[in-house]
């Protein structure tokens, strides 16, 4: 496997996205592998990170292109949610580039979503939340109920869908989260460690919310520290120690023959530090 | 004792009977202060939102000089007012010293902070936990500020009424600017100070047992709406 600068996968198709601007409901049906395709490959060119000083990420490339799940892993404090912020647009690095496919179109709020490890909810039922994301993400109005009966059936929280979501606990509200993106249908969807403070019943929930999500066409990059669900949910992994991306490719090759030390011992449940 | 029975007993007939005088100052005391909470919460809600959603050198200082107006001492306030509004102030031309308008100045600027400063931190509180989900919906400022603004409907009402609180039971300020004129300024609270220290209890309690049922009602609001909020 190649140590960084490693395109993970391509698949994009150039002729499958909708013009920016033509008024097309970026998250409307279509094929899972179109979706994505039209505003992939992610590239970070030389992303460096430093806004103190201190460099916390440095010199990082990659790229996200094609479909499935990329898993960012490492230790605490490796610089995973960072990364994945960078990408996101949430913070913008100090040094390198972010380069969508197509950034007009991946700037549309439908076309890229995050969920965060701690789930923000409004204070506004179940129903009401994930109509606001419809709302927020400018999907068309004809399309609302749909995607809101699909979402609520397909996370389990039909039941409670006219609850208050602040009365929620952790495990429902990261449903609640997940649901939200179901509906949205986003192209790509960042999760920052989405079952850091969920028990082993609702961790489960969320990985299979997740593994439909993916199914359902959007492009997963998640990041965790759990090796077991990254051997779960990854088709492939990005590999972060320090700031640094140590090793990135297929999952089940990074699995059976890590090349870095680092994450041979990370693999082993040594501490890294 | 007995003087105090007899001027409880006189109040309590004479807010049952809806004694003219009395509704007067009743009426004229709501209509100032729910005049001066209005203009403070068009002014100040904005303001705390604008202090909640913005970053600018300085910033601090500002949210430090905005919770210390807070405490304000109404007396001091309300001599400010004067001196801007006296004849020979730099607004002595309009001719509002000893009016109603003047007192809803006064009261304006006692309570803007209180409204200005309960909405930031109500706002900031709510910024803290949703800016990174309106920046991944890609939600701009303005929007986000409205959503917050709804979600923090309850809190903010709680603002008003603590604004409101903080005018109705003023008297200092009112009292300089407004000058307690039978028919023009008297409010409650200048009537209650100006009986008591005319030895006449009786319009005193009567006013006072009015002031404490509006206190009463709005703590029993303010309760209210923060079970609401819970609810939320």
């Amino acid at each position: 496997m190649d140590r960084a600068n490693l395109e993970l996968a391509t698949g994009s198709n150039p002729g499958d996205h909708p013009p920016p601007g033509s008024g097309m409901d970026p998250g409307a049906r279509m094929s899972g592998c179109s979706r994505a395709a039209a505003i992939l490959p992610l590239e970070l060119v030389n992303i460096g990170y430093a806004p103190t000083g201190a460099l916390l990420l440095q010199d990082i490339s990659l790229a996200f292109g094609g479909n499935g799940t990329s898993v960012v892993l490492g230790p605490n404090g490796a610089g995973k949610t960072l990364l994945l912020r960078i990408c996101h647009g949430l913070l913008t690095p100090t040094a390198g580039r972010v380069r969508w496919r197509d950034p007009e179109l991946a700037m549309h709020p439908a076309s890229q979503g995050m969920v965060f490890q701690k789930p923000v909810v409004l204070r506004r039922s179940v129903e009401g939340n994930i109509r606001f994301a419809l709302r927020a993400c400018r999907i068309d109005p004809s399309l609302h109920a749909e995607r809101l009966e699909h979402a609520l059936e397909a996370s389990g929280l039909a039941p409670i869908a006219g609850r208050r979501a602040m009365h929620l606990s952790g495990g429902e509200r990261q449903r609640l989260s997940m649901a939200r993106c179901l509906a949205v249908r986003h192209r790509v969807l960042f999760l920052d460690e989405p079952t850091a403070h969920l028990d082993p019943a609702a961790t489960r929930r969320v990985e299979e919310l997740i593994s439909l999500i993916r199914e359902d066409g959007t492009r997963v990059i998640m990041v965790t520290h759990d090796i077991g669900q990254a051997r779960r949910l990854a088709d492939e992994i990005v590999f972060m120690h320090r700031g640094e991306i140590l090793e990135s490719g297929p999952a089940a090759d990074f699995f059976c023959r890590p090349e870095s030390p680092q994450a041979s011992a990370y693999l082993a449940g040594e501490l890294l530090w | 004792m007995s003087q105090f029975s007899d001027a409880a007993t006189t109040a309590i007939r004479m807010v049952v009977q809806a004694d003219e005088n009395l509704l007067e100052i009743v009426l004229l005391s709501l209509q100032v202060s729910l005049s001066a909470v209005a203009v403070a919460a068009v002014i100040g809600m904005p303001l705390g939102a604008w202090l909640t959603m913005n970053r600018f050198p300085g910033r601090r200082a500002v949210v430090a000089m905005l919770n210390s107006l807070m405490g304000m001492p109404p007396v001091v306030l309300g001599l400010a007012v004067y001196l801007l509004l006296s004849r020979a102030g730099p607004l002595g031309q309009y001719g509002l010293l000893f009016t109603p308008e003047a007192m809803v100045i006064a009261q304006t600027l006692l309570v803007l902070p209180i409204i200005a400063a309960l909405t930031r931190q109500t706002l900031a509180d709510l910024h803290r936990d949703y800016d990174e989900q309106f920046r991944s919906y890609r939600i701009g400022p303005l929007a986000g500020t409205f959503i917050l603004i709804r979600e923090g409907r309850y809190s903010l009402a709680t603002a008003l009424l603590a604004g409101f609180g903080r005018a109705s039971a003023e008297v200092g300020a009112v009292m300089i600017v407004g000058g307690n004129i039978n028919h023009v300024t008297r409010v409650m609270t200048t009537t209650i100070a100006m009986e008591t220290s005319k030895g006449d209890f009786s319009l005193a309690l009567g006013l006072g047992i009015v002031l404490m049922s509006i206190v009463i009602a709005i703590n029993t609001l303010v309760l209210l709406l923060q079970s609401r909020e819970k609810l939320a």
